[in-house]
């Protein structure tokens, strides 16, 4: 079944292929001197950063330093003030969310947002359908579509949610909901993927479980998270993004960001503290 | 690829062969049971009415559109078709009359591809308030072109033109019924199928939650503009069925009223379920036919019971419906009979008390010159007599009181039937 999918995938999902195939030397994602303003209040003041491909990255800092603006500029809920976005080498900025999402970038949110009305499998096969290509289709029935289907099957048992198979999404449990969340994030393919908060409001073993499988689903993925618990952005993460007051004041491997002095001046010094006092 | 077993929709569903067959055989007999010529002509208009409501529900069920102005495609489909079916009466075109209403129905969506486009730039309240703007629009122009919209009088035609294939001439209204029950079959399959297809899927998603179809790679604003042009089509096909049935379209088929008549009645089928607006467009023509014959007061009537559908059963007719047959497929339907019959029978109370002082205001209104004796439900009341207004309001508050002791008495046993059927569910998941 597995590997129906695989192969439907990469036959219908050309775009994304060529995409993937861009040589190593391009970044998955830059950030160049990224700044949003709402009205005079300058949020995000010139913001820079280069992710590689296969990247993990958190990304760190006190509240209200501009980490969901950023997402926001990135998946293109809002459009930057000044500044460029790329991804995999193509200018982004000014573009819609479902253009940036073709090009291969999706993401969850801090609130959970899913389709309430609709089953877990449901919900998965509208986050599959474009990137097989059916578009605006009102000439396939959906029950014949072997790859959609099988793809949206395989994203439940990736999420554990193969027994709440045909529950409405607005009944799951809300750490159910949050796993839901990730599979429609994941389910188009895309090869960044920006997770706001993914644990948030979860408890502590939930949280842990929940660590794992968003490893398992992204692996091999770009990856960027957005995070209050240090132990999942330690634990998760080759790279730190630290974001104090609009701008990304380092970025680098979780050892040197915990070294950096800038870091530990502007904002990590209690809260690194405990995060290694937990034992990462 | 061993786990095919489990999709939803095949097309060799046999319980889904039976609910078709059904209703495929009840419009094949149904003129036959009901001879009368009055039947005829309401089943005819029960046919429109249903397509025109289901095309209504594709927006508002199944796309969350509230649209206040769906009569401006139903009635340009009118026009259209008309003005068709006159060129073919002059000769000018060769085409089967038995086709018109595919021509209303391509008009239609060619002005919803004009229309649609600024319709649907927005969704909820300002899509809402668009569709006004568009059919007030539409209404105004009506007014201003009476060459195409026939002014005062309306346009007329006649059906009995064209090519007549196997002597089918759509002279007699049973002829015409039958074409219009296979419209009405085809245009309902066509609908259903479109909930099953990638952008009726869509269409739900971006009713439930817009920001996150744009996240997933949908466009919501195309999403909304291509089901509001299929509607259109619809709604087009059964303006072109509704000019051939009547063969006169005045402009009152693109006004407001019959925007308004559309959004009523697709409610009270209720819009949740894809079979809703069948209901409602039997609703329709009911109303329109059969209650406005009964009582000069029938749109006060109908006003009062879309405010009791929308206060107590936002589900309309159809909800109530499914949700009663959720208890009884569990067999608890026998624990909640006796309440309905309290139900039904003090809400009959407060229909006697009510509709003896409506009628007695309408009496007093328009027939005040044949005296003040009316006769209602057997009883002759006097409309300026003070026993008469004294009675009613005395059987009407008895009737309010008793009712909301009955609804008090019924949610609490639908609460204690739906906690029983949780447990029953939870029950069989054990096993």
């Amino acid at each position: 079944m597995n590997t129906v999918a695989d192969n439907s995938m990469q036959s219908s999902a050309e775009g994304q292929k060529s995409l993937r195939n861009e040589p190593p030397s391009g970044y998955a994602l830059e950030l160049r001197d990224l700044r949003k303003s709402f009205g005079k209040t300058e949020i995000i003041r010139g913001a820079n950063l280069a992710v590689q491909a296969g990247e993990r990255v958190g990304i760190i800092g006190p509240n209200g330093a501009g980490k969901s603006t950023l997402f926001n500029l990135i998946s293109g809920r809002f459009e930057p003030t000044s500044g460029d976005v790329l991804l995999n080498g193509h200018r982004i900025n000014g573009k819609k969310p479902f253009e940036i999402n073709r090009l291969g970038l999706s993401r969850s949110f801090q609130i959970t947002n899913i389709f309430p009305k609709l089953s877990v499998f449901e919900n998965l096969r509208c986050g599959v359908l474009w990137s097989l290509g059916y578009k605006y289709s009102f000439w396939h029935f959906l029950a014949d579509l072997d790859d959609a289907n099988d793809r949206a099957e395989e994203l439940m048992d990736r999420i554990h949610l193969h027994k709440k198979r045909d529950v409405l999404a607005m009944n799951l449990t809300y750490a159910e909901q949050r796993a839901l969340e990730i599979g429609i994030t994941i389910a188009g393919g895309a090869n960044v993927i920006l997770l706001d908060e993914p644990t948030a409001g979860m408890s502590k073993s939930e949280t842990k479980r929940f660590i794992e499988l968003i490893r398992e689903v992204t692996e091999g993925k770009t990856l960027l998270t957005v995070e209050h618990d240090m132990g999942v952005v330690f634990g998760l993460a080759d790279k730190i993004a630290v974001v104090v007051y609009g701008e990304v004041i380092a970025f680098d491997t979780p050892e040197a960001v915990r070294a950096n002095a800038r870091v530990q001046e502007a904002y990590l010094g209690s809260v690194l503290a405990e995060a290694q006092a937990a034992g990462h | 690829m061993s786990s095919k077993t489990h999709y939803e929709f095949k097309p060799l569903n046999v319980g889904r062969w039976i609910i078709w067959g059904l209703f495929s055989l009840l419009m094949v007999v149904a003129p036959l049971m009901f001879t009368s010529s009055l039947s005829h002509t309401m089943l005819s208009q029960m046919g429109i009415a249903i397509i025109v409501c289901l095309s209504y529900n594709m927006l508002l069920g199944q796309g969350g559109m509230l649209s206040f102005g769906h009569a401006v495609y139903s009635g340009m489909g009118s026009f259209l078709a008309i003005h068709t079916l006159n060129n073919v009466s002059n000769g000018e075109w060769a085409l089967p009359v038995s086709l018109i209403p595919i021509v209303g129905g391509l008009a239609a969506a060619a002005f919803a591809v004009v229309f649609g486009w600024v319709t649907t730039k927005k969704a909820a309240t300002p899509f809402a308030m668009i569709t006004l703007g568009v059919g007030e629009l539409v209404w105004a122009m009506s007014l201003m072109f009476p060459e195409f919209f026939g002014g005062e009088g309306g346009i007329t035609g006649d059906r009995v033109t064209g090519s007549k294939p196997f002597g089918i001439t759509y002279g007699p209204q049973i002829q015409l019924y039958y074409l219009i029950a296979a419209y009405t079959f085809v245009c309902t399959v066509l609908m259903f199928a479109f909930t099953r297809t990638p952008l009726g899927r869509m269409l739900n998603a971006v009713r439930d939650n817009p920001e996150r179809v744009e996240f997933v790679g949908y466009n919501t604003q195309m999403v909304r503009y291509i089901a509001f042009i299929v509607a259109g089509f619809f709604a087009g096909v059964s303006g072109g069925l509704a000019a051939l049935n009547f063969e006169i379209v005045t402009s009152e088929v693109v006004s407001a009223h019959r925007s308004g008549a559309y959004l009523l009645f697709t409610f009270l089928g209720g819009a949740t379920f894809f079979f809703g607006p069948i209901l409602g467009g039997i609703l329709m023509v009911l109303a329109f036919v059969l209650l406005s014959e009964l009582t000069k007061a029938w749109l006060l009537y109908l006003g009062l019971v879309f405010l009791f559908m929308v206060m107590y059963a936002p589900g309309g007719v159809s909800s109530l419906i499914m949700m009663n047959l959720r208890v009884a497929s569990f067999g608890f339907l026998r624990r909640i009979w006796a309440s309905y019959l309290a139900l039904a029978g003090t809400s009959f109370v407060i229909l006697v008390g009510a509709g003896a002082m409506i009628e007695m205001v309408y009496h007093l209104q328009l027939n005040a010159a044949l005296g003040n004796e009316l006769r209602f439900m057997g009883a002759t009341l006097n409309a300026k007599g003070l026993n008469s207004w004294f009675g009613a309001a005395f059987v009407l508050l008895t009737g309010i009181a008793l009712f909301e002791l009955t609804r008090r008495q019924f949610l609490k046993d639908w609460g204690e039937v739906q906690v029983d059927i949780e447990k029953e569910i939870k029950r069989r998941e054990a096993l």
